[in-house]
């Protein structure tokens, strides 16, 4: 059970990194309170395996420390850091039964043989393994074998956080579902930390009670799901959660309201001037357009429209920018003259996709 | 396309028939022909039966006695310098580099002896190991301990059995190096953070991945030193005695220095028959571990 803080925490896989160069991770400060779930979602490739495996210590960051309940243990080994890890591929000592390879990090770590017991049958009673308990792990389905390393990460009762990389890709859909749950309910009756990467939103949002993004080797946004969709950080975030994301368009800020291909859109309140250099966007989901009367809004031209269900997404543009817009079922949508309008409480601004207060 | 029926396509296999005829077929059968008679020089050769069998399968008698000698000598030059190769072999994988310019030079290094011919390797070690010039005989007999393959049973053993390791560890390790490689670094990983020693790791995730290559390993070895004949022939030349004779020297020695070809050629046979049986048990083995292996 531990606070995990990273102080400065940056990694290069290269020897001698310049600035400039090649950075896995770069230059990062935050908190994962003890007990929280987190998911770190983010795109392949934007170093979530890279900071899970810093915290695990499987790699040693370059720089920056990475604290324990206030102790570095940056360049500790993995061993003494008693923090368990599920890997994307399972893996399972096939020379071992089910019952032993369970048991493995608690043998290995010298638990009495009684406490190994009950610890074993719980996990296998919670990954509904209780049955193969006594099998060779050789030869196993994906599934079961995967069940068998997440078995392995949850059978320390003491660890100070489980990281789960990507653990329920090799899963099959139902099944997926229900471990996920299983996971989450571990977490609610044991209070230890949870750090899941995934690049699957759903995932995400289904698990952690924070949600950690990530691009291109930084955190752009720390928050709960509410908040990564209310209020992105960064416009990656918007795009990157929501069906459909974000809509994200290049604007000129005048005030109080933008200029989009000279129609106006309204803001919730005036915006100081930003630098000329500045990059500016607005960007709004489409769940805050609505199709608009004749006097207010701006006019779109329809694209086409996608019914999902309880609602449908219009796929539109404003002079060649594309915009969707969720419409609910009841609303009839004109063949002419359609107009959209935002909510300007959810309009956020957007310099350098960095958003603006 | 219609397919017509034309016997004569059979004649298009003729070639293959013809030449597996010269070169297994009737060899095999002059032996099993020749294990079948006795001849008396000068061409003579008269029935015999299935005498010379009797013979080699009753320890009792001169020509059995002979033959179990050597085949027990034989076994135990094959159980020796695997019991010294594979382990030797696993650890020298694990100790290699596993990348940049020393794997380079230590696979080069280690690829050498398996490029000597058998007859140089004897001879390196006819001198090598020679009390009066050559440097690992001399240095021995320096500190104190008498070593002169040529009339001591140890030290000639000692001899053929260092040749062997020398030349074939590197193969065993080679082979292992492989199969290390293609453990995915994930296993490592799991097993750091299940806190596992060093042993540990290599009893429940090395060993295991090593089983399939040690395999073919052993069968490969077992097989060459149950029939090594130039290196033991080289540098002992089967003495001091009888105790470096092996089965392949023995049988020469049968053959060309009695000229008992029946003999010869029941031994022949007898050898060979170990050697597929030997085979057969392997494959066995293999083909049973895969069949396990894939069945859920």
């Amino acid at each position: 059970m531990s606070r995990i803080e990273l102080v400065d925490l940056a990694h290069s896989y290269l020897t001698k990194p310049s600035p400039t160069s090649h950075w896995a991770l770069k230059t990062m400060n935050m908190t994962w309170e003890q007990g929280g779930a987190y998911a770190l979602l983010g795109p392949s490739g934007c170093g979530k395996t890279t900071l899970l495996n810093a915290i695990s210590g499987l790699v040693i960051p370059s720089h920056g420390k990475i604290l324990f309940d206030g102790t570095d243990v940056a360049k500790i080994s993995t061993e003494q850091r008693n923090i368990a890890q599920v890997f994307q591929f399972p893996v399972v000592y096939d020379t071992m039964t089910v019952a032993e390879n369970l048991a493995f990090p608690l043998i290995n770590r010298g638990v009495r043989g009684d406490l190994i017991a009950q610890r074993v049958s719980e996990v296998a009673k919670m990954l509904d393994l209780g049955r193969d308990l006594a099998r060779k792990a050789r030869g196993l389905t994906a599934d079961m074998k995967q069940k068998i390393s997440l078995g392995r990460g949850l059978v320390r009762s003491d660890v100070g956080a489980i990281l789960f990389d990507e653990p329920l890709t090799v899963i099959d859909p139902h099944l997926k579902w229900h471990l996920r749950a299983q996971l989450k309910r571990v977490h609610d009756e044991s209070d230890v930390t949870m750090i899941y990467v995934t690049h699957d939103q759903t995932e995400a949002l289904t698990f952690a009670d924070k949600v950690v993004v990530m691009l291109d080797g930084a955190v752009v946004q720390i928050g709960t799901p509410q908040q990564l969709f209310e209020k992105p950080a960064h416009t990656f975030v918007g795009y990157f959660i929501g069906s459909p994301g974000m809509n994200v368009l290049p604007a000129d800020l005048a005030g109080d309201h933008v200029m989009v291909r000279g129609h106006r859109i309204d803001l919730a309140h005036g915006y100081a001037p930003r630098p000329m250099n500045d990059k500016i966007e607005i960007g709004v989901r489409p769940e805050f357009l609505r199709l608009a009367s004749r006097h207010e809004g701006f006019p779109v031209t329809v694209a086409r429209v996608e019914d999902v269900g309880r609602a449908r997404i219009m796929r539109c543009a404003i002079d060649g920018v594309a915009v969707s817009a969720l419409i609910s079922e009841d609303v009839a949508i004109p063949s002419d003259g359609v107009r959209l309008v935002a909510d300007p409480a959810h309009v956020h601004v957007y310099a350098d996709s960095h958003v603006v207060d | 396309m219609t397919k017509t029926l034309d016997n004569k396509a059979w004649l298009l296999v003729l070639p293959v028939v013809i030449l597996v005829a010269f070169n297994a077929i009737l060899p095999l059968m002059t032996v099993i022909n020749y294990s079948l008679q006795d001849t008396f020089g000068n061409n003579h050769f008269s029935w015999n039966g299935v005498q010379w069998y009797a013979e080699l399968l009753d320890p009792a008698t001169e020509f059995g006695g002979r033959f179990f000698g050597a085949l027990g000598r034989s076994i135990a030059y094959s159980l020796v310098i695997l019991a010294i190769e594979v382990p030797v072999g696993i650890m020298v994988a694990i100790a290699m580099p596993k990348r940049g310019v020393a794997l380079s030079v230590c696979l080069v290094l280690m690829a050498l002896p398996l490029l000597v011919p058998w007859n140089v390797v004897g001879i390196i070690w006819q001198l090598y190991a020679r009390d009066n010039i050559g440097l690992f005989g001399w240095s021995i007999t320096a500190l104190g301990i008498p070593f002169n393959y040529t009339n001591s049973a140890v030290a000639s053993w000692i001899v053929v059995v260092l040749m062997d390791v020398w030349h074939w560890t590197s193969l065993i390790a080679l082979l292992c190096f492989a199969g290390l490689k293609s453990i995915p670094a994930a296993f490592y990983q799991a097993a750091k953070i299940d806190g596992a020693s060093r042993w540990a790791v290599f009893r429940r995730i090395e060993l295991p991945k090593l089983q399939r290559v040690l395999l073919i390993g052993v069968l490969l070895r077992f097989m060459d030193s149950f029939m090594v004949y130039t290196e033991p022939f080289v540098v002992t030349g089967g003495g001091p005695g009888n105790y470096t004779t092996f089965l392949s020297i023995d049988l020469v020695k049968i053959a060309l220095g009695q000229f008992d070809l029946g003999k010869a050629g029941a031994m022949s046979i007898v050898y060979t028959l170990i050697v597929l049986i030997v085979c057969w048990l392997f494959y066995t083995v293999m083909v049973g571990r895969d069949r396990e292996e894939g069945s859920a």
